[in-house]
């Protein structure tokens, strides 16, 4: 049976155990509750994923996703996370059952369609027939360098990739809008509908007493707020030993 | 059946890769680990085009002879050895086989097979757009939590049906003020 | 120099003096620091004859000056790469790129058809190619740098014990 699949025992015996390596991973993604954790499985899960991309030939893409996913955006959901929480709530059994009927029936639906798909490494399938092979032809003859995927990269498809840097380009505004260059240094709030409804989170932030002293009296606590916000909040702030411990006193003082 | 899967078992893994991260984005309600699954997705859709790029017995699409010149006709030659060979091959013989006779012509002809280079070029950039949007959505995240306290999904939503339900009301973020300070 | 000033953020001069827990990383990254930078401008200019380009050497140089931030503190980080720095350099870079286009215009070509650049045709594409990744360099090493200076001068709100 593998003597059908067009590669040799040790190719083959590599994928299948990066592969498998990957699937491991990704289970493990999914239930693992550990924030922490999540970040670095996903830094492993690129890592790995471009192992597979070396195995696969596409060394520019390995590059890539080695550098780029298991580098610097586990640098950033880890910076995320720091901002953030460190564990994710458990959800219950009952809100599972649907989204995994979905993806199952989603998944047989794609492995139907796996029929229609070219063979592992078929060399004349339509993907690989027509445009990336006069590619690899005119790179040679036109532009002199030995990097096809350059070549096409930037000269052929340059067009696209000035449209990718100009997507770059905004999506570093759109951070740099949303969350700044300096920090929260407690000159952020909003206004809805008259009201403050948020001021600067920094613990050292200087407005805070204030606009918290402003906030207390004319607002009484709603129940769903009392019940899940101030526990969530305040506890790291008392830095009490037990966390539940914490979780009442704050609440008593927040209805009180 | 069982050997088509065999034949085209990268799809098979692919697919269950791709529908593990659906499921994360799915079911959980962190938004940061909904993040995650996310880019398990995005992950799991380059592996699917870059394995459809993969020519057995291919090399990584940097052309061999050095910087140039005869490299050019070779390229082309080995292309058009390809080309050809596949057509001479009889239509009912498996794929990869002729995929394997393909790779054998070219290489008795003195011509080397390289890896489809054009989803390469696509994915490349797409990964760099992917860890783009990824800020933009994790930094969307630091503000939600910034503003509700919390980035589980059911007490945002809570927080908001609250808010909702008083109209001109107070805010449902008011109380933690006063249990902070 | 820079780090020197601002390195004792953590609790006092007085603890941090007698015993630095990361003298060993702090070393090993002033030595490793530079080669990385290095190497992500060989990454760039080999792009052409080996894997490589404009968008891996950008996201490797931020990738050093991101490790320079993780060891010495962000606001030494801000010293060595001021934020100044990144509007230009997210800007430029996508003006290079363009402007490569505008030029290859005013010379009589396609917008992007680098063959005008110089007599010879593929001599015109390498310079073509060369300027167009070094536009993508600098506006991947800017935006990089730019989305990790945001997030870490956020301030945290969960405190240690929370781990």
């Amino acid at each position: 049976m593998f003597a059908s699949v067009s590669f040799t025992p040790p190719t083959i015996l590599l994928d299948i155990s990066l592969l498998a390596i990957l699937v491991i991973v990704a289970v493990s993604i999914v239930r693992m509750r550990s924030l922490f954790g999540i970040v670095m499985l996903q830094g492993v899960y690129s890592l790995v994923s471009a192992a597979w991309f070396v195995s696969l030939d596409a060394v520019d893409v390995a590059f890539t996703e080695a550098a780029v996913g298991a580098g610097v955006s586990t640098v950033l959901m880890l910076a995320a996370m720091l901002l953030a929480d460190r564990k994710s709530a458990p959800v219950p059994l009952s809100r599972q059952w649907g989204p995994l009927l979905i993806v199952i029936f989603v998944g047989m639906a794609m492995f139907y369609a796996i029929g229609d798909m070219p063979a592992y490494g078929d060399a004349n399938s339509a993907a690989n027939s027509y445009v990336g092979l006069d590619y690899m032809a005119k790179t040679a003859e036109e532009i002199h360098i030995p990097n096809v995927v350059t070549a096409v990269l930037a000269s052929y498809r340059g067009y696209d990739t000035f449209g990718e840097t100009v997507v770059i380009f905004s999506a570093g505004l759109g951070v740099l809008l949303l969350l700044g260059l300096n920090g929260n240094a407690g000159r952020w709030h909003a206004e809805c509908k008259g009201q403050r409804i948020s001021r600067s989170s920094a613990p050292s932030a200087s407005t805070e007493k204030s606009a918290s002293e402003r906030a207390e009296p004319e607002t009484p606590p709603t129940k769903a707020a009392a019940k899940k916000a101030p526990a969530k909040k305040a506890a790291p702030k008392k830095a009490a030993p037990k966390k539940a411990v914490a979780k009442k006193t704050n609440k008593g003082g927040a209805n009180g | 059946m069982l050997a088509d899967i065999f034949e085209q078992y990268n799809y098979a893994i692919v697919i269950i890769l791709m529908m593990t991260g659906l499921y994360v984005v799915f079911s959980s309600r962190n938004l940061i680990k909904k993040l995650v699954g996310l880019s398990i997705f995005q992950t799991s859709v380059f592996l699917l085009y870059i394995t459809i790029s993969k020519v057995a017995g291919g090399q990584p699409p940097i052309l061999v002879d050095d910087h140039g010149e005869s490299s050019g006709e070779e390229g082309h030659g080995a292309a058009d050895a390809i080309q050809s060979a596949a057509e001479a091959l009889e239509p009912g013989a498996d794929a990869s086989e002729q995929a394997i006779e393909v790779v054998a012509q070219a290489a008795e002809a003195g011509q080397v097979v390289y890896s489809n280079p054009l989803p390469h070029v696509l994915i490349l950039t797409a990964i760099v757009v992917g860890v783009a949007t990824l800020a933009i959505g994790l930094s969307l995240v630091v503000r939600i939590r910034e503003v509700y306290k919390t980035i589980e999904e059911d007490e945002i939503d809570a927080l908001d049906y609250a808010y909702n339900l008083e109209g001109t009301g107070p805010s449902p973020l008011a109380p933690e003020t006063g249990a902070k300070s | 120099m820079a780090e020197r000033k601002t390195r004792p953020s953590k609790p006092s001069k007085e603890e941090m003096a007698p015993r630095d827990p990361h003298v060993l990383l702090r070393v090993m990254a002033k030595f490793l620091i530079p080669l990385i930078a290095l190497f992500a401008l060989y990454v760039h200019f080999h792009g052409d004859y080996g894997p490589g380009g404009g968008f891996q050497a950008g996201v490797i140089f931020a990738a050093s000056i991101i490790l320079y931030a993780l060891i010495f503190g962000l606001d030494a980080a801000k010293q060595a790469f001021p934020p100044s720095w990144i509007r230009i350099g997210m800007t430029l870079g996508v003006l290079l790129y363009g402007g490569t286009g505008v030029v290859t215009w005013l010379l009589g070509g396609e917008f992007l058809n680098y063959g005008v650049l110089a007599h010879e045709p593929s001599h015109g594409q390498h310079y073509g190619i060369l300027a167009v990744e070094l536009g993508v360099l600098v506006t991947v090493t800017t935006v990089m740098i730019a989305i990790f200076y945001a997030f870490g001068s956020r301030q945290p709100e969960t405190s240690e014990e929370d781990w």
